[in-house]
């Protein structure tokens, strides 16, 4: 068993009297898809906010690498190699794509704060640009304007930026979101493929997305950790069903 | 992300021709106040840089435009003259310094905050020299002795010139314009941009966006300073309401008048409010009333500025239905 | 400093830091509840103090000229709210700031074709122009004292409407989440009318009632306005406590400072903004991300 790649350290994080995430100890293995999965509210969005630096923990530690990252800010966990997509598209919608993930290329230069020379000559950074834009299945769509794009293709385009960063660890907020059966088809596919090379930490809701690829599942209720273990083990866990599956079914 | 269209590039060229081989058809009347709004071009571009392609909306840039000026003046108190190759690098590092020491404590802000602070430091330095007998109080002062730029006994430009000093603030116009271009196509002008459209985005991508901003606040302050340099240079005076929030905001409506975010646009703005105050002053005892109807109108009517009016206006064209024959708007 | 005299300066900061904070407040309501920055609310601040003085041309009496001259400004900020401010709930900040910014133009031109540009001034009421006697030979002047006490009757009034009328619950409800007052039902329109001429009307209010003390004259709302545009941002955009300890602090800054260091009076104000940023970027009161 490898040293996990990313820890979190009874992790919490209060918002005035709401305890949206509280006690969460979780280890995330490299190479490992671990999807995180609960009703709405639970504090799944909050935990992936703690783990990218876009919010403050109340209380607990998070180790990556065994660097203690814990209060940093988003763009330096960035550079240490972890992606992050959004639930709520985020993207550049006056830039093209291929700006946009030219953007999101620059940003392994060793320094932006260059004023003369064009950007465009940076041959890396046109590299890494175009071969996220490849990857995401956006080749065609280079030069096309963000905000003209499908819903699909602009959250393809949300996965291509993060990939744009050579991330290790991606933090995938569900990249799924809104999207018909077709498309769904296609993210999968591409999430599987980055799988192989990349560890991921994945919320989703498709519960047919994530007993396809994950490798782990944790379910978290009410901002805490209920259960962690494999697909069988999920699937197959009583506690669960009540909690969360078990009122899906009934919704059906 | 910033570009501009070859329709675009040549139609610069060509109103920068015009503009050169404007001064034999312009008095003296005219031709200082062409060059008055060439400078208040640059101006008007440096808030560009920061309000158009970075999203800082500083309402407060005239402190380093009028800074500019009274270290200009204060350096040629006690001198018969000066070698401008030290009195321009002076007053552009105090402007740089200034807006160093401002930016810190603005870009921690964002928003509406941002906004407030950037007023307020202004006015800061506002009474500062309001309230400087020293230098001339509310009335300001007169810089009589002019930097040059000889070396020894050769003057290659004679500044106190009106006629040369035009085309100096004109080649001065020219080079800040190509200079921001530069800027804007070089990865730190990518980073602005995208601050600008989407700066948490930006941030999650890896870039520390406080550092870029303060970065761009000190190009856009330093720049302004020149701007300033060159009209305490043209005019020859210098007061406290070069530094005062109507400056500021004056300069706002020219960005804003002429478009923002699209660079040529707010030199054009410039030169659009630059002749109507002109107009107005003639016409009517109350310019201001005016003015601030047109501001607001402005606000109103035509947010996208006169560079956007072609692309306004083909929007509206069409939307004429097909067969309707030409009815007036 | 004797203490006398130091007295005499705390007294001038609380009533300068109470008119401030009538002026301040219905800044940062209009922002917090609306979302609107108003750089002309300056203007109901001098148009309060030049109504009262026109007023008092007629009436002869400061208290029906102040009673006549509120309903005034306030139908003033209704319709300038109805007119202009009404078109920039969706704009941009900086779309706000220039349209306000054109207001003033507008507003300050008018004033000078009304009334012209000298300096005027109104007389303090025979009943309060007395002196409190502080020591043998140091008085202070009876109508700033009954300015702080009137101010502090209205602070106290407008805590009561917020934190215990209907009203003031839903201006409450507005400032910290708009979209879902609407979805209430409630009347949001209205309810920013109301907000915006009530600003307006503690705004002219100040200009009436500090009328005697500050004098009458062009430009003394850009004045006001800037100033409290600090003590709005001290104390954290969209609260009144932060706008009352932002307008206290202020006004200590601001007298003290004239006293202390008389060369740089003006700049104390700005340099204990700095201070303030320097520790909390949003304010005393503010909420961090907006």
């Amino acid at each position: 068993m490898s040293e996990p790649l990313l820890t979190t350290e009874r992790l919490g994080k209060q918002f005035g009297a709401l305890r949206a995430v509280f006690g969460v100890s979780l280890e995330f293995e490299p190479g490992v898809v671990h999807a995180i999965i609960g009703p709405n509210g639970a504090g799944k969005t909050t935990l992936i906010n703690l783990l990218s630096g876009n919010l403050l923990p109340s209380d607990g530690r998070i180790h990556y690498r065994g660097q203690d990252i814990t209060g940093m800010s988003p763009d330096r966990i960035s550079q240490l190699g972890v992606g992050r997509s959004f639930q709520k598209t985020n993207i550049f919608p006056t830039f093209t794509c291929f700006e946009n993930c030219w953007l999101a290329a620059q940003s392994r230069r060793p320094s932006s704060m260059r004023f003369f020379r064009p950007a465009r000559r940076l041959a890396d950074v046109e590299a890494r640009a175009l071969g996220a834009l490849e990857t995401c299945g956006l080749g065609e769509r280079r030069d096309t304007l963000a905000a003209e794009m499908s819903y699909g293709e602009q959250r393809q385009l949300e996965i291509g930026m993060m990939l744009a960063t050579e991330p290790d660890l991606l933090l995938l907020d569900e990249p799924l979101a809104g999207m018909g059966s077709e498309e769904a088809t296609q993210v999968i596919g591409l999430l599987r493929r980055l799988a192989e090379e990349h560890t991921l930490i994945l919320i989703e809701h498709d519960m047919d997305a994530v007993f396809a690829i994950a490798d782990l599942i944790t379910v978290m209720v009410n901002g805490e950790v209920l259960e962690t273990g494999s697909v069988e083990q999920i699937r197959n866990s009583a506690e669960v069903q009540q909690a969360y599956l078990g009122v899906e079914e009934d919704e059906v | 992300m910033f570009r501009t269209s070859l329709t675009t590039n040549l139609i610069l060229i060509g109103l920068l021709v015009v503009l050169a081989a404007l001064p034999p058809f312009l008095g003296i009347y005219y031709g200082n106040l062409v060059t008055r709004l060439m400078i208040l071009g640059i101006f008007a571009m440096s808030l560009d840089l920061l309000i158009g392609f970075t999203g800082l909306v500083s309402f407060g840039h005239a402190a380093f435009f009028g800074l500019s000026g009274y270290i200009l003046g204060i350096l040629m108190m006690d001198t018969e003259t000066a070698s401008i190759y030290w009195v321009l690098p002076a007053c552009l590092g105090v402007t740089a310094l200034a807006s160093l020491v401002i930016g810190w404590f603005s870009v921690r802000t964002s928003g509406i905050y941002f906004i407030m602070i950037t007023l307020a430091f202004a006015q800061m330095l506002f009474y500062f020299f309001n309230e400087n007998t020293a230098l001339g109080g509310s009335d300001g002062m007169f810089i009589f002795a002019k930097p040059t730029l000889a070396i020894g006994s050769w003057n290659p430009i004679d500044l106190e010139d009106h006629h040369t000093f035009y085309y100096v603030v004109l080649v001065s116009l020219i080079l800040s314009y190509l200079g921001l271009r530069r800027l804007l196509n070089a990865p730190f002008g990518q980073v602005i941009q995208g601050i600008r459209t989407n700066e948490d985005r930006t941030r999650a991508l890896g870039f520390a966006t406080r550092r870029y901003k303060l970065v761009s606040f000190i190009i856009a302050g330093t720049l302004a300073g020149f701007a300033g340099f060159l009209e305490a240079m043209h005019t020859s005076i210098i007061s406290p309401a070069h530094l005062g929030w109507h400056e500021s905001g004056n300069v706002m409506m020219t960005v804003i008048l002429g478009g923002i975010g699209t660079l040529h646009g707010p030199v054009l703005g410039a030169f659009a409010f630059g002749f109507l105050h002109d107009w107005l002053q003639d016409v009517t005892q109350h310019p201001t009333l005016y003015m601030g109807i047109f501001v607001i109108a402005v606000v109103l009517f035509l947010p996208r500025g006169i560079a956007g009016l072609p692309a306004d206006i083909a929007r509206w064209l069409r939307r004429k239905p097909p067969g309707d024959g030409g009815s007036p708007p | 400093m004797d203490f006398t005299s130091f007295l005499i300066q705390l007294l001038n900061s609380v009533q300068y830091g109470f008119l401030l904070f009538l002026v301040a407040s219905g800044l940062t309501l209009v922002f917090g509840i609306m979302g609107i920055i108003n750089l002309a609310h300056g203007a109901f601040y001098m148009f309060g103090a030049y109504i009262v003085w026109w007023l008092f041309g007629f009436t002869e009496s400061l208290t029906l000229s102040i009673l006549l001259g509120v309903p005034l400004i306030m139908l003033l900020g209704l319709a300038i709210e109805r007119l202009a401010i009404a078109h920039l709930y969706q704009r941009d900040h900086l779309y706000q700031v220039l349209l306000t910014f054109g207001m003033i133009l507008v507003l300050n031109e008018c004033q000078k074709i009304f009334w012209g540009t000298d300096f005027y001034s109104v007389p303090v009421p025979e009943v309060l122009s007395g002196s409190i006697p502080l020591t043998e030979n140091q008085v202070y002047p009876v109508y700033r004292v009954f300015i702080s006490i009137v101010c502090m009757l209205i602070a106290a009034g407008m805590y009561l409407l917020i934190q215990k009328t209907r009203l003031g619950m839903t201006i409450r409800a507005g400032a910290s989440n708009r979209e879902m007052v609407q979805a209430l039902g409630v009347n949001i329109n209205w309810v920013f009318a109301v907000v915006f001429s009530l600003g307006a009307g503690l705004a002219g209010f100040a200009g009436m009632i500090g009328a005697p003390v500050s004098s009458v004259y062009p430009g003394m709302g850009d004045q006001i306005l800037i100033i409290s545009f600090v003590v709005v941002v001290i104390g954290g955009i969209g609260s009144i406590k932060g706008a009352f300890i932002g307008a206290m602090l202020i006004g200590l800054a601001d007298t003290f400072g004239k006293v202390l260091v008389p060369d740089f009076a003006s700049m104390a104000v700005y340099a204990t903004m700095a201070v303030i940023l320097l520790w909390r970027p949003q304010g005393l009161f503010g909420q961090s991300a907006h």
